[in-house]
């Protein structure tokens, strides 16, 4: 890899940030990507997800992946947990909601109740 | 038809398998072949494999290890696509050891899906699975591009993980350049 010069500068502007706002992570954000995710479109919602935190410039939200969750027809299906509330499911999350549910309940803590799925 | 769209979903989808069955190791080698007429994927784990009851079972549609849904489709669509495109399909497996699944297209053949955004399917895998290294050769010609996320992580260590919106661009940028510069079929992101 030619630039891990250039990685390590970012290494230490992330540790001077993280020591600036403190240990933990504000979210969780949970993307499904079984087949039926992937199939309904669940690696752009991903993508979107994590261009919506780059370009926020978000560090404390960690974004991971699960399997199929039996809820197949309403991928692709994202999950949000911020701090120690439940966490909240959501379907047929497109990447055009992403920006929404980003700025609404990530960063405003406030579930999108319209998109949320209720058992 | 086919579910995906193009083959860096079955790709995506492919890998998935190999999280659930718990790897720590991933290596995914994609070859064009352009003097040859043929593309390749393989993709390799060291999760807890299966036995060959299993492997027989897992290219049936009808066979999963799910028990939240009845159907495992991914390993048979891929399957499909390859020997439909006049490729071949084949899973080696060693219980305890892991898992590859090489999949072969004629590249030039009408029905192949086109490989599509690696970039994206990269950056899904290496950032969505904070537990799993991943190394990546991808092969066009005589060209090579080579990404090893364990490089990343060294020079990262524990404290700054992949998804930190800096390293994440640093990600996408070397992803970029790199198949960029092979010159290769695959997108670069929407």
């Amino acid at each position: 890899m030619k630039s891990l010069e250039e990685l390590r500068q970012i290494k230490e502007r992330a540790l001077q940030r993280r020591k600036l706002s403190g240990e933990g992570s504000r979210a969780r954000v949970v993307v499904a990507m079984g087949t039926c995710g992937i199939a309904a479109g669940a690696r752009d919602t991903m993508s979107a997800i994590l261009k919506e935190l780059e370009q926020r410039d978000i560090a404390d939200v960690v974004v991971t992946q699960t399997g199929c969750l039996g809820l197949c027809e309403y991928e692709p299906i994202v999950q949000v947990q911020v701090g120690e509330q439940d966490m909240v499911t959501y379907g047929n999350i497109g990447p055009d909601r992403v920006a929404t549910l980003i700025e609404e309940h990530v960063v405003g803590g406030a579930p999108v109740e319209k998109w949320q799925l209720k058992g | 038809m086919t579910v995906f769209r193009d083959l860096s979903q079955h790709i995506l989808d492919i890998t998935e398998n190999s999280i659930t069955a718990g790897a720590a190791l991933l290596y995914i080698d994609i070859d064009e072949d352009t003097d040859a007429d043929a593309l390749s994927i393989v993709i390799r784990d060291n999760g807890h494999g299966m036995d060959a009851d299993m492997v027989r079972q897992v290219t049936d549609p009808w066979v999963t290890t799910r028990t939240t849904r009845s159907v495992g489709l991914g390993i048979p669509f891929l399957r499909q696509t390859a020997e439909m495109c006049g490729g071949e399909f084949e899973i080696a497996s060693i219980v305890g050891q892991g898992t590859t699944t090489r999949a072969t297209f004629q590249r030039s053949h009408i029905d192949r899906p086109p490989l599509g955004d690696m970039v994206s399917t990269l950056l899904c895998i290496v950032v969505g699975n904070p537990q799993l290294d991943v190394v990546y050769q991808h092969q066009v010609g005589a060209e090579m591009f080579f990404f090893d996320t364990r490089e990343i992580r060294e020079v990262l260590g524990d404290e700054v993980p992949l998804s930190d919106p800096g390293v994440l661009a640093f990600v996408r940028g070397e992803l970029t350049e790199g198949l960029a510069a092979i010159d290769g079929e695959a997108t670069l992101g929407g």
